[in-house]
């Protein structure tokens, strides 16, 4: 959010201008930019520096390679084995985007379906608690029994894990729509479409949005661990594979290397999820907005 | 038809140019209180009348039975006036607060009755641009409502209400949480705007000296139950100006309704 709000946050109706400002404002001027820079320049900074602690801890402790891999080791085999992991990574990716936009859709659409109908609602939410509640790792070793398809196994795993976000706080938000704003939209007439077209669903947004940034990491993790459940190799395998495989040959360089290519996507779908939230709600949400005090 | 419906709807009614009355109109909520007992008011087309009364009183509950929002629990609503050829009364509603959706502009809040009416954004255009130039605010209407102040945010909840060129404003507390000067300006505003176009008011206050200033007839009601216990006319003339609010006609209005206010408490403490 940090980052995304930098760089796109809508200016203030303030002057920006030094001139005629006191020494007071000019300070607070100064001190803001000092915290623009340091928002990103000092997780970078940090981060550089604990790859350099790392590097020298192994050369300190003369830890041996395949115990734990210099970060230098790490980088050689993300080159030398690219062909592998990239291959890897997409599989990955293609289960954890599938199973997010299955999770948006249906969980979007399931919370529209509960507000529509209290009766729905009663019937069918305890089901997706059931399904939220249940650990994951025990339901995919069943879900890979009854489903031939490796990648439909990978999708349902991961959907289960990343759509019950998305209903709760969508459904959540739905309901939330301004008290008043539902009286006039009773004294106007409005149909239960335009209801909900125009009030329920705008503001349900920051809701679902949230619900959305968690979904997204939500659907890694329940991609990566329904890999390693279906331990299958072969084609279809993602980056959990490329762990497991690894492993069982003493492969430290590429683990760790394709748990690196897991956590930048972590965070690059968190990036994203933040970015398209701050662009969806910067007009109007408080969460978006940049006050002046 | 049209005519044998006028025919029966005049005769149905007391008083003739009665708008809106309420008979006999008794409202108790779910959980037992009685919000309103045994009300009648009828209320004059063109009137600007004010509710006024301590908090419980169930003025609110008045206005929103009016605005059609909830129903008498006993007693009648009649529109004497509706006929067949127009069976909606055109009325509009201004809550105390702006109740602005905040995720549209000043001109998509303004067209939001329209719009619900199936008008397209073009056809709407010029209706929401009068609207807004009436409550000054045609400059804004790109604006998002977290970039206007209080009174601003009251003045698109107005023009929102006005886009419908309404035959009855219901005002629930609209100014009550303005500051004083606000209050005024939006006071002088709403009258000049009541002149030209002839509406018929019907406002909600727990102040004294705005409904005075605003109001051609104060219905002083009391709480526990909630029913009306006095009914004043303020015969001053209109166009009323800051001059009206610092003469003594206005002090001596504000007197007695403020006693017939106090009564209606004091009487309350001896139930």
């Amino acid at each position: 959010m940090t980052v995304a709000s930098e760089q796109h946050g809508l200016e203030a109706p303030m002057p920006n201008a030094t001139v005629g400002l006191d020494p007071a404002e000019v300070a607070k001027l100064r001190a803001a930019r000092r915290e623009r820079v340091g928002r990103w320049l000092l997780p970078v900074v940090i981060l550089a520096l604990s790859v350099v602690l790392w590097d020298r801890v192994c050369v300190w402790n003369e830890i041996p390679h395949y115990i734990v891999p210099r970060p230098g080791l790490v980088l050689e085999a993300l080159i030398a084995d690219w062909p592998i992991l990239s291959v890897a990574l997409l599989n990955t990716l293609k289960i954890t985007f599938g199973a997010l936009f299955i999770a948006t859709v249906g969980g979007l659409a399931l919370a529209v379906l509960f507000t529509q109908s209290k009766w729905i609602e009663i019937s069918f939410f305890p089901f997706a608690v059931i399904l939220q509640v249940t650990p994951i790792i025990a339901i995919a070793p069943l879900i890979f029994i009854y489903v031939d398809s490796v990648q439909a196994g990978l999708l349902i795993c991961a959907w289960i894990v990343a759509f019950f976000p998305v209903l709760s706080n969508t459904t959540l938000g739905l309901n939330s729509a301004d008290h008043n704003l539902r009286s006039l939209f009773a004294l106007y007439g409005a149909t239960r479409w335009q209801t909900l077209r125009y009030l329920r669903l705008p503001a349900a947004m920051p809701y679902f949005l949230g619900g959305l940034r968690i979904a997204g990491g939500l659907s890694l993790i329940g991609a990566i661990v329904a890999e390693f459940v279906a331990g299958s190799a072969g084609s279809g395998s993602g980056l959990a594979n490329q762990i497991l495989e690894a492993s069982y040959r003493l492969n430290m360089p590429r683990m760790f290397a394709a748990l690196l290519l897991i956590s930048v996507t972590g965070i690059l779908i968190f990036l994203v999820m933040n970015l398209i939230s701050h662009l969806l709600l910067r007009s109007w949400h408080e969460s978006a907005l940049k006050r002046e005090h | 038809m049209i005519a044998k419906t006028l025919v029966k709807a005049s005769q149905d009614v007391g008083p003739q140019g009665d708008i809106v009355s309420l008979e006999g109109v008794s409202k108790t909520f779910s959980n037992g209180t009685v919000a309103l007992k045994d009300l009648s008011l009828g209320i004059r087309a063109g009137e600007f009348l004010s509710l006024l009364g301590p908090s419980g009183c169930g003025k609110s509950t008045a206005l929103r039975i009016i605005s059609g929002l909830t129903g008498p629990t006993s007693g009648r609503l009649r529109w004497p006036q509706e006929t067949a050829s127009q069976p909606e009364h055109e009325l509009s509603f201004v809550f105390q607060e702006p109740t602005l959706m905040p995720w549209a502009t000043v001109f998509g809040n303004v067209w939001l009755p329209l719009r619900l009416k199936g008008i397209s954004k073009s056809a709407a255009r010029d209706t929401v641009m009068e609207a807004l130039e009436m409550v000054g605010l045609a400059s804004f209407a790109q604006s998002y409502p977290r970039e206007l102040s209080g009174g601003m945010k009251m003045r698109v909840s107005i023009a929102r209400a006005l886009v419908t060129k309404p035959k009855v404003l219901l005002m629930d507390e609209p100014f009550a949480a303005l500051d004083e000067i606000t209050r005024f300006k939006l006071n002088n505003d709403l009258l000049a705007l009541w002149q030209r176009f002839g509406w018929t008011v019907i406002f909600v206050t727990h102040s004294v000296f705005e409904s005075v200033y605003l109001s051609n007839r104060i219905v002083v009601m009391a709480a526990r139950p909630g029913r009306i216990v006095n009914d004043i006319a303020i015969d001053a003339p209109y166009p009323r100006t800051e001059a009206f609010r610092t003469s003594t006609l206005y002090a001596d209005h504000c007197r007695s309704v403020s006693q017939a206010l106090h009564s209606a408490m004091d009487a309350n403490d001896h139930l």
